[in-house]
């Protein structure tokens, strides 16, 4: 089953294009890397999907509706780009922010809180930091903020979870850690996973199929067949587009 | 101080400054976060036009300057959202323009009497019996609209994009805020004064601020700030005969003051570290 599908979806910024007649469907189970030079448009794209920017052409559809329509935003778990630049000094505990997702969907006032309560508690020990719940996000490493993120992202237990580089600046060994998190939960909870990387290593362990953008679609498909693929070679002709960090 | 108590005028005046104030501290806590500190004290500045137009139209300037402000906050939302401008412009431009308007109004109208005084100045303890119910009901209303909406604000608040993503209608949001910042701030002028106002809706977040290590507790202690602040003003007013808005807003400095050595004797570290 589709989750989400793109047709012929366009993008343009201040007239300059940004993405160009894109097609692309997202079954349930996949995870999916989207992989591109910067500036090909791989956010961008992980925006419109989510109702975030409109498109300037095209149509989007999540779970069979359009962004605009869609209100059932619990099926989604997004953990945006930047999640690590947060304000250090912000007065919220590890528990309040993965709360945070529970919490906008409802009044204050529920008879839900303790429900609430141990869903949180379970996110976070998902990703191992049940430990810091009462302490503040400010006083966290990187790679602890975002393991955080994610279990904001997993609380309400969504059937895709979108992630936007999300180990940028996060050490080797808890990048590790994080991405064999992603697969467990991929393969054991059949969670649907996109993640935008520009970490080729990632994609060769991890993901199970591959949307390499560059303003269009040039590839979408298997990771194996996008190793033999033209679109393989010229990403890797490109080394300075793409890293590779093995693990 | 429970002898003090006994007087009508001051339980009228401690209950008022105490909704009040609390309703500014809470949702100081969200407009300091959110970087727009400033919009206290440029929507004080538009409501003394609201002030003036009242005296001038011989309507009730309480509710001129509801008026005036929200207008004023729904343009602020518009303008900082449409026209590209950076908040502290447009809350520049239009405090600017209320104060004009206002000084304006009143040379017009020859009002420059006792009573715009005490809009400028605050008299919170010449509160009479309607208004108080008015600012009681008003300021209640505005928490437990907080309350409803404590969540996604907190979340747009903390990370507007995710909160987007999750389904927050964030532009919504930031219109329900300024307005109920724009009535917090009319109420507040009874406490407070026009030109003490937005001290209310600082200082006592700030001081919130200084020792939180979650929202809830910050907002918590802000709200203990308010209360403190409004108590003892009142107190120091009646003892030492100086004005209570004064006593409030410097009280409030010293709680804020207390709270930053606190931090800084255990070692929290703070932004400009």
């Amino acid at each position: 089953m589709s989750l989400v599908v793109l047709r012929r979806v366009s993008f343009a910024y201040d007239g300059t294009p940004v993405l160009v007649d894109v097609d692309l469907a997202i079954e349930e189970g996949d995870f999916l890397a989207i992989i591109g030079p910067n500036g090909s448009g791989k956010t961008t794209l992980v925006k419109i999907i989510l109702g975030l920017l409109p498109p300037s052409e095209g149509e989007v559809e999540i779970f069979g509706k359009k962004p605009a329509e869609f209100t059932d935003w619990n099926k989604i778990g997004y953990v945006p780009q930047k999640a690590t630049h947060i304000d250090p000094f912000f007065p919220a505990s590890v528990e309040e922010v993965v709360g945070m997702a529970l919490m906008s969907r409802r009044g204050q006032a529920s008879a839900s809180v303790r429900e609430d309560r141990t869903k949180v508690r379970g996110a976070l020990e998902a990703v191992g930091m049940a430990e810091a719940a009462k302490g503040p996000i400010g006083r966290l490493s990187g790679g602890q903020q975002q393991r955080v993120f994610i279990a904001r992202a997993l609380v309400t237990s969504p059937r895709i979870l979108f992630l936007d580089e999300p180990t940028t600046g996060v050490d080797a060994e808890t990048q590790a850690a994080f991405y064999d998190m992603l697969d467990r939960l991929n393969r054991s909870e059949g969670l649907t996973i996109v993640l935008v990387t520009h970490d080729i290593g990632i994609v060769n362990k991890h993901v199970n199929r591959v949307a390499c953008l560059n303003q269009k679609l040039v590839y979408h498909g298997d990771h194996a067949a996008f190793c033999r693929s033209d679109a393989f070679r010229d990403m890797i002709g490109h080394g300075d587009h793409l890293i590779s960090h093995e693990h | 101080m429970h002898a003090l108590f006994a007087y009508g005028f001051l339980q009228r005046a401690f209950l008022a400054g105490v909704f009040i104030a609390v309703a500014c501290a809470v949702l100081g806590v969200f407009l300091i976060l959110r970087k727009d500190a400033m919009i206290g004290h440029g929507l004080s500045h538009i409501a003394f036009a609201g002030v003036a137009l009242g005296l001038f139209l011989n309507v009730l300037p309480l509710a001129a300057a509801l008026v005036i402000a929200v207008a004023a906050a729904l343009a602020i939302v518009k303008l900082k959202g449409r026209a590209g401008l950076h908040g502290d412009t447009a809350i520049g431009i239009f405090s600017s323009l209320g104060m004009a308007v206002g000084i304006l109004l009143a040379s017009v109208a020859r009002s420059f009497n006792v009573e715009l005084m005490s809009y400028l100045f605050g008299d919170i303890l010449a509160i009479e019996p309607a208004e108080v119910w008015l600012s009681v009901g008003l300021a209640a209303a505005v928490l437990i609209v907080v309350w409803l909406n404590y969540g996604k604000l907190l979340f747009m608040t903390f990370d507007r994009e995710s909160a987007r993503a999750a389904g927050v209608k964030v532009t919504r949001l930031d219109t329900l805020l300024m307005v109920l910042t724009a009535v917090t701030i009319v109420l507040g002028m009874k406490v407070a004064g026009i030109l003490l106002v937005a001290a209310l809706i600082v200082i006592p977040a700030a001081a919130g601020l200084q020792v939180a290590a979650s929202f809830r507790t910050a907002v918590r202690a802000s709200a203990a700030v308010a209360v403190f602040a409004v108590a003892g003003g009142l107190g120091l007013s009646l003892a030492l005969d100086i004005p209570a808005s004064a006593a409030i807003v410097i009280l409030c400095f010293l709680a804020f003051a207390a709270l930053f050595l606190l931090k800084r004797g255990k070692g929290i570290p703070s932004a400009s570290d």
